[in-house]
């Protein structure tokens, strides 16, 4: 999982002629493929992806395409999780790559629509080294794309991606931050966050009261803070 | 005649019934089905008279049919083993149109002048079709069915419904073609979506959507409504005007150095493909029959026909293409050529006009849809089959047992049509209530769990602690128990003694603010989860 030491950079240098569009030619030879060509990303009406009105407080013009988002610390999928629901449950699609331990019950509680994510194992022999290739092929298709690698990212790599997602309009998310060599565009972390139910053997986890703090680089740099739920007692993302 | 109430051309169908499955070797009376992208894509006599049909999971066919034999689907074998058949028949005439490995068409007025009547002619195919089948798979064959009508789509109804036997057939007579079709149910329109709501609406049979007026069917559904609604009523499905093709949307592409190898030529036929059909589509144009040929070396032309009843997308094109290089280039002896192929031609044979594609329209794929199936196809080209899953619904007591994850191996089709949790499935006694831990260990953690005075925390038969618990060690790291729940007791499969599994689970909320999920099996506690 992730990136072994001494490797060459893993992204194809010309990224444009994998997957979705045809490597350009001098000149377009019909209308529809100029019309091909000129379409990158996503239209300018949806500049941002949806998010639940939980988290307006926190994002409050949305998840903006074509951004890096962090989800550091205990909590972090919980984060993602609520990132995700609104957008997927409302047609984009979802990929999550290397995080075996992801929670596909609780996504589903969030309110993560199952339907539209799809789990990528990197665990095959070779899987390590077409990291690079493999979330870059992602991001060119799917509108989110939650990463979790297990080694350091070269920033090579790490900037190459940002800018696929800009250039393709999705929104990187990833969970945990510490091997990133850079900043993300938003950094979503948990602080003074508290279990409530269980009681000496008594009762059951209900939920988590949280503070969660979103700093973040250009429009984001004002730290903005919220009290949430995270999970409710119905595993819903929700205000207290 | 008046274009509008053509019937479409007296049209002979060939069908290898269950061609999928007599290439693998298959008999009919052997219970087998073929997969394809994990679901049923065919299944002999045997099989279906026990209940296992086409699109079943693989599961659920072998819970109906536990001896069944599962095969994987040959399709490379399916065109290479038609190809001689196809080239059999053009002892009967020239032009032989393919719709797939195991089913080919061709019009009967011109042989017809040749043989003298359609008995005739229907004697001569079997016995053509019938003596390239004995080569090609081997006396075993279970034959073919024949069956001859006005248009192309109730021909190969007719073919279809023709009886059993090595040439069975049946001959639709010229305008009968409604009553053949009026009692036949609106699912062999082959469109599902528009099906679905026909017999919604009531209206099962052919004859029964027929009998809608064309303005109202076209108002509902659109033009691929009115090309199913004239179907249904035994015209051709295919708009009138259909136009010559100008010369110049044929496309090619030489081969330097000549290629014998299919995995070479096919990349190249996918390129092709994707021309040809932007071509077309530039110009507002559909593709519904087209010819694919080849030059060798030593001069020698090959050219076979396709068709399809809907128009041929970019992959349905490049699929064809395909097969027919498969079979030309690893199919016998007498239809192999003599040399590489130096040159790959696509001549669009029959266009039409293109209405297009309403995504969405009966909730079929959206665009967001294809472009993550490309995506996600493209991530399994890189990591290989298996590496990308999909989660589906299973049910169960724990956060590691309801869901499971299913490799996309299909392709395309399959996304977007994953099963997602029942909203009303029936509660799982013993199942943990929501909230769900995030962070579902794929290998559990062994920890230690320790009381007021060290020692390990334990169950007894009853399942109660021995004593509250204090601190928890996991990874060689100790924190101290803030607060927990527990235990809950879970005995499953107690009748079964291979199978029977004992354990408990315990929430325990660290002094950190982690909240985790213990499970003591075996006397070993471990970390099942992590509400993260």
């Amino acid at each position: 999982m992730g990136l072994p030491d001494g490797h060459a950079s893993m992204l194809p240098d010309d990224l444009s002629t994998e997957g979705c569009a045809p490597a350009p030619r001098s000149r377009p030879r019909s209308l529809a493929e100029a019309a091909r060509r000129a379409r990158t990303g996503a239209p300018a009406g949806e500049r941002a992806l949806p998010v639940s009105p939980v988290l307006a407080g926190l994002l409050p013009d949305g998840l903006r395409r074509g951004s890096t988002v962090g989800v550091v610390g205990p909590g972090g999928r919980s984060l993602a999780f609520s990132l995700i629901a609104t957008a997927t449950a409302t047609g984009s699609w979802a990929a999550v790559v290397g995080d075996p331990d992801f929670g596909l019950a609780a996504a589903a509680e969030a309110g993560v629509a199952l339907a539209r994510l799809a789990v990528v194992d990197l665990s095959g022999p070779t899987a390590s080294r077409q990291w690079g290739a493999v979330v870059a092929a992602l991001v060119a298709g799917l509108d989110l794309v939650l990463v979790a690698p297990r080694r350091q990212v070269r920033a090579t790599d790490a900037r190459r991606l940002s800018a696929r997602a800009r250039e393709r309009g999705s929104v990187l998310i990833r969970i945990g931050d510490a091997s990133w060599p850079d900043r993300p565009d938003l950094k979503l972390a948990l602080t003074g966050a508290t279990w409530e139910g269980p009681e000496d053997g008594y009762g059951r986890l209900r939920c988590r009261r949280a503070e969660v703090v979103a700093t973040g680089r250009g429009r984001n740099a004002r730290e903005r803070r919220a009290l949430l739920l995270l999970p409710d007692a119905r595993g819903v993302p929700s205000l207290p | 005649m008046n274009p509008a109430s053509y019937p479409g051309p007296r049209t002979l169908v060939v069908r290898c019934p269950d061609w999928s499955l007599t290439v693998l070797g298959v008999a009919p009376g052997d219970p087998a089905l073929v997969l394809a992208a994990g679901r049923v894509a065919a299944a002999s006599e045997a099989a279906r008279a026990v209940g296992v049909a086409r699109g079943q999971r693989r599961r659920e066919a072998q819970g109906r049919c536990p001896e069944v034999a599962v095969l994987e689907r040959d399709e490379a074998a399916e065109a290479r083993r038609f190809e001689p058949v196809v080239a059999a028949l053009e002892d009967v005439t020239p032009w032989v149109e393919v719709s797939r490995p195991g089913a080919c068409a061709f019009g009967v007025r011109g042989p017809l002048r040749l043989l003298g009547g359609e008995a005739a002619l229907l004697d001569r195919t079997a016995e053509v079709v019938g003596a390239a089948l004995d080569v090609a798979v081997g006396p075993t064959h279970p034959g073919c069915r024949l069956g001859v009508a006005d248009g192309r789509f109730t021909a190969d109804l007719a073919a279809r419904a023709a009886g059993a036997g090595i040439a069975g057939s049946l001959v639709v007579p010229v305008g009968g073609s409604p009553a053949f079709l009026a009692p036949q149910p609106v699912g062999v329109l082959g469109r599902p979506d528009l099906a679905d709501v026909l017999v919604r609406l009531g209206l099962a049979t052919l004859g029964a959507f027929a009998a809608l007026s064309a303005a109202d069917v076209v108002g509902r559904f659109g033009a691929e409504g009115r090309a199913a609604h004239r179907l249904a009523a035994g015209l051709d499905g295919t708009p009138p005007q259909v136009r010559r093709p100008p010369p110049d949307l044929a496309v090619a592409v030489d081969l330097d150095p000549p290629v014998d190898r299919i995995d070479r030529v096919a990349f190249a036929a996918r390129a092709l493909a994707e021309q040809f059909h932007d071509d077309l589509r530039g110009r507002g144009l559909a593709c519904t029959r087209v010819v694919v040929e080849a030059e060798t070396e030593h001069d020698e032309r090959l050219a076979r026909c396709w068709r399809d009843e809907g128009v041929l997308g970019a992959s349905a094109l490049a699929d064809r293409v395909r097969w027919q290089l498969e079979g030309w280039l690893h199919g016998p002896p007498a239809v192999r050529p003599t040399a590489g192929l130096v040159r790959l031609t696509l001549l669009p044979d029959e266009v039409v006009p293109a209405t297009g594609h309403q995504a969405g329209f009966w909730g079929g794929a959206s665009a967001a849809d294809e472009r993550a199936a490309r995506a996600l196809a493209r991530v399994v080209g890189l990591l290989g089959e298996g590496s990308v899953r999909l989660p589906e619904w299973r049910g169960g007591r724990d956060p590691v047992d309801q869901l499971v994850l299913v490799p996309l191996t299909g392709g395309v089709g399959e996304v977007g049509r994953v099963d997602a949790p029942p909203s009303d499935a029936p509660p799982w006694p013993g199942v943990l209530p929501p909230p769900s831990p995030a962070a579902v260990h794929a290998d559990p953690v062994p920890a230690e769990l320790l009381d007021d005075r060290g020692r390990p925390v334990r169950v007894d038969g009853r399942g109660v602690l021995s004593a509250a618990p204090v601190a928890l060690r996991v990874d060689g790291r100790g924190v101290h128990v803030a607060a927990w729940a527990g235990p809950w007791p879970v005995d499953e499969r107690w009748w079964d003694p291979r199978r029977h599994r004992r354990r408990v689970r315990l929430q325990v909320v660290a002094d950190d603010g982690v909240a985790r999920l213990l499970v003591l099996e075996a006397g070993c506690w471990r970390v099942a989860a992590t509400y993260d």
